[in-house]
């Protein structure tokens, strides 16, 4: 099928290997990806801070990008819940744009999601297999898009990979703390929430945290990094991707 | 009496050494919530405590709900948010009927229009019956009245009788959660306050302190000449109310005394008998995860002639103060609350910061949503921001109030009445101007990444896709990040790069 990349902002300047392994997944699985290059960001920093009116430019914009894709996929859960949650808010006194957002939520997929849920693909069945002892992020996000609890599902999918010892990581479901201008706003109490995440990561003793939202990735590493604390950030893209070999397995 | 061992202070103590409970639920306005977050962030004893306790009673919700309501619980929830919204929708409705009904059944029904109105209407009755002694169940809108200090001030002695709001009172402190109020305090506080205000052998045990309080308390009920609840729901098709209280303390406080009082939002209707089960079923396990609130107490007018115990007079007071400014269509769905307290346990935020940084009766998320609209967004402008948006109070809200969602709409009534600073504005407004157009989004990424770049550590990756570092310090509008945490810096080339090189090296476009 054809699939149109939603690479999001954060991955494409600050996680670009993340978009480069949902690429060669894609491709590797025989699809065609495309990559309209007029895409910036779905809004979601200014929609949470509430400028609605600067939002709205700019979710006009992502609907238009993807008007005529068949099938969005974005590395990240946040970003395409912003899509399935907040677009319809955004336009609801603009019928006809109100249509379009809620057209390209039906087919914008976080992509883990898109391969579980759609590709109905089995990681094991596909012959993922990487080495390491590995802990999951439950992002929030995750609940915007109908995942409860945030992420014991992607935790299957994860022990789904052939070589990866799975350590559950204690307190899944607490937010990291990002919750994007809150961390700037709120540096005390989101610095806490980050401690908190960053001693269970600790407590875990994983060589790598599996993130897949970037905004999470860059709260919790940037804690960890502070506290001197030693561990891999990696999504579960990048790790199917090196697992099966479309990757070099590299220092993340 | 003795004295007290140990010497270290709890929560409150640190957090609002020179407040009393007054000051701690209302402070000086405009609210300026960062100083107690401080205080509680750095006090080890409040992390931990009221950490584990929200964990652990947001577990038992967890646990509760599945057990008794498997794939239901969401069913359950969306049929109790629909009963509310209903009844919201037909508020006006259903508050005639109830006044109807129990008035037919002999209660004396009164409208408050404030907080003002109703007390004074509290205060009337009181000193009506010459007053000296008020006994009074839990409630939250007395908390919002400050109904006990006003009662205090005209000489009426009014008694905190449910456990934790009793403490409280002795310690001259205020509640912090809508549940349970003293989640804040430890044992041996408590054992102070006691042996201090009671003159009473210091012990911190538990049962040795109920035993106290209880038989303290047990002497107030009989002397008394007026009880007074709140209520947790009124009944509009036979003018009922019904109080769901753990320790009997509601039971005997509406039953014993000659006179018995209710003070109650409006929005606590629901239309008929046949709902109750509903939220009865769903209250206690969301709040502490039990099957169902020990004492459920349905009363329907004063004692009739025939019955041998209950108040001789009963009164309810319905109090709108600021409810039906939130009834508009917008923000309605806010008052399905039922103060079950589930959004606060679950809430990450809250662990961190304890009910008393809200500086408003209603702590936690729902309170960052009602105390703004209630009391004045300009007078709380920091209470919408103070979420991370992680949507774990929706998720355990009996009556599917999307906190997150009518944060966000506070934050946007916020901007739209020109209340955030000129430097956000101006950066919001430069940074989605930058995202209209690509070449323009990929500039300004850039151009961070240069300045970034400059002041980068530790990059340990040679690969231009990885080669990421990280910054100790920035200034402007990001300086709050690395307060708390490094900046990571972005790789030098970004995903576009690479699609280029990949479209190239398929002979593509």
């Amino acid at each position: 099928m054809k699939i149109d990349l939603f690479i999001t902002c954060l991955a494409d300047s600050y996680y670009p290997r993340t978009g480069i392994a949902v690429v060669k997944i894609l491709e590797h699985l025989g699809h065609e990806v495309r990559f309209p290059r007029e895409q910036t960001c779905c809004g979601q920093p200014m929609f949470n801070t509430g400028y609605k009116d600067d939002t709205r430019t700019i979710a006009k914009k992502m609907i238009d990008v993807f008007e005529d894709s068949d099938i969005v996929v974005t590395p990240s859960g946040s970003c395409a819940a912003m899509i399935h949650e907040n677009y319809e808010v955004l336009f609801e006194n603009d019928p006809v744009y109100l249509k379009k957002a809620k057209a390209l939520a039906a087919k914008t997929h976080e992509f883990i999601l898109f391969l579980t849920d759609v590709l109905k693909l089995n990681l094991t069945d596909l012959g993922v297999q990487w080495k390491g002892k590995a802990t999951y992020h439950y992002s929030c996000h995750l609940r915007g898009i109908g995942v409860e609890g945030g992420g014991a599902k992607v935790v299957d999918v994860i022990k789904q990979v052939n070589g990866l010892e799975y350590v559950q990581i204690d307190k899944p479901e607490q937010c990291c703390g990002f919750g994007g201008t809150f961390a700037m706003k709120y540096p005390q109490i989101s610095g806490t929430m980050v401690e908190d995440k960053v001693n269970c990561i600790k407590d875990t003793q994983a060589d790598y945290v599996i993130c897949n939202d970037a905004g999470c990735t860059m709260n919790i590493s940037g804690s960890c990094q502070r506290a001197g604390h030693e561990v891999k950030f990696i999504t579960l893209a990048e790790i199917i991707a090196e697992g099966l070999g479309l990757l070099e397995v590299e220092n993340v | 009496m003795s004295s007290a061992p140990g010497s270290q202070t709890t929560a409150s103590e640190s957090v609002e050494l020179t407040m009393d409970g007054h000051d701690i639920l209302f402070p000086k306005l405009p609210y300026d919530m960062k100083q107690r977050v401080q205080g509680a962030t750095n006090n080890a004893e409040l992390q931990e405590f009221v950490n584990s306790a929200t964990r652990m009673r947001d577990q038992m919700r967890i646990n509760g709900c599945k057990d008794a309501f498997g794939d239901n619980y969401d069913k359950i929830r969306a049929l109790a948010g629909d009963i509310k919204q209903h009844t919201l929708d037909n508020l006006d409705y259903y508050i005639e009927q109830f006044i109807d009904n129990a008035t037919a059944a002999g209660t004396n029904v009164h409208y408050a229009a404030d907080a003002e109105e109703a007390n004074a209407i509290c205060k009337e009755i009181c000193q009506k019956h010459n007053a000296k002694l008020v006994v009074k169940s839990k409630s939250m809108v007395t908390e919002e009245t400050n109904l006990v200090h006003e009662l205090e001030a005209i000489g009426v002695e009014t008694i905190e009788t449910d456990l934790g709001e009793y403490i409280l009172q002795l310690d001259h402190d205020a509640p912090s959660h809508l549940v349970t109020p003293m989640i804040h305090k430890n044992r041996a506080s408590v054992g102070r306050a006691f042996a201090r205000e009671l003159g009473v052998e210091y012990t911190d045990d538990p049962g040795e302190l109920t035993k106290i309080a209880r038989r303290v308390l047990r002497d107030k009920y009989r002397q008394a000449d007026i009880g007074m609840s709140g209520g947790n729901f009124m009944i509009a098709d036979s003018g009922s109310v019904c109080i769901c209280t753990n320790e009997g303390n509601g039971r005997l406080c509406t039953s014993v005394p000659p006179v018995h009082i209710a003070y109650i939002g409006i929005e606590k209707m629901i239309p008929s008998r046949k709902h109750l089960p509903v939220f009865l079923k769903l209250l206690s396990r969301s709040a502490i995860g039990s099957p169902i609130t020990v004492y459920n107490h349905i009363m329907t007018g004063p004692k009739r002639n025939a019955e041998p115990d209950g108040p001789q007079e009963q009164h309810i007071i319905l109090i709108d103060n600021g409810r039906t400014e939130v009834l508009k269509p917008e923000t309605r769905e806010m008052l399905r609350c039922i103060r079950c307290g589930a959004c606060l346990n679950s809430c990450p935020v809250y662990r961190k910061v304890g009910g008393h940084s809200y500086g408003s009766v209603y702590p936690g998320p729902i309170g960052a949503l009602l105390t703004p609209v209630f009391k004045g967004l300009a007078n709380y402008k920091d209470l919408p921001y103070a979420s991370s948006l992680c949507g774990a109070c929706y998720e355990a809200c009996p009556v599917k109030i999307n906190i997150p969602k009518y944060l966000i709409q506070l934050r946007s009534d916020l901007i739209g009445g020109k209340h955030d600073k000129f430097t956000d504005r101006v950066f919001f407004k430069l940074w989605s101007f930058s995202l209209k157009k690509a070449w323009m989004y990929r500039l300004a990424g850039k151009m961070a990444g240069v300045f970034l770049r400059l002041r980068n550590k530790g990059v340990k990756n040679k690969n231009p896709y990885l080669n990421r570092g990280w910054v100790e310090k920035v200034p402007g509008p990001a300086a709050g990040w690395t307060e708390k945490r490094d900046l990571v810096t972005p790789p030098t080339k970004d995903f576009r790069s690479w699609w280029d090189e990949h479209q190239k090296s398929k002979g593509g476009k």
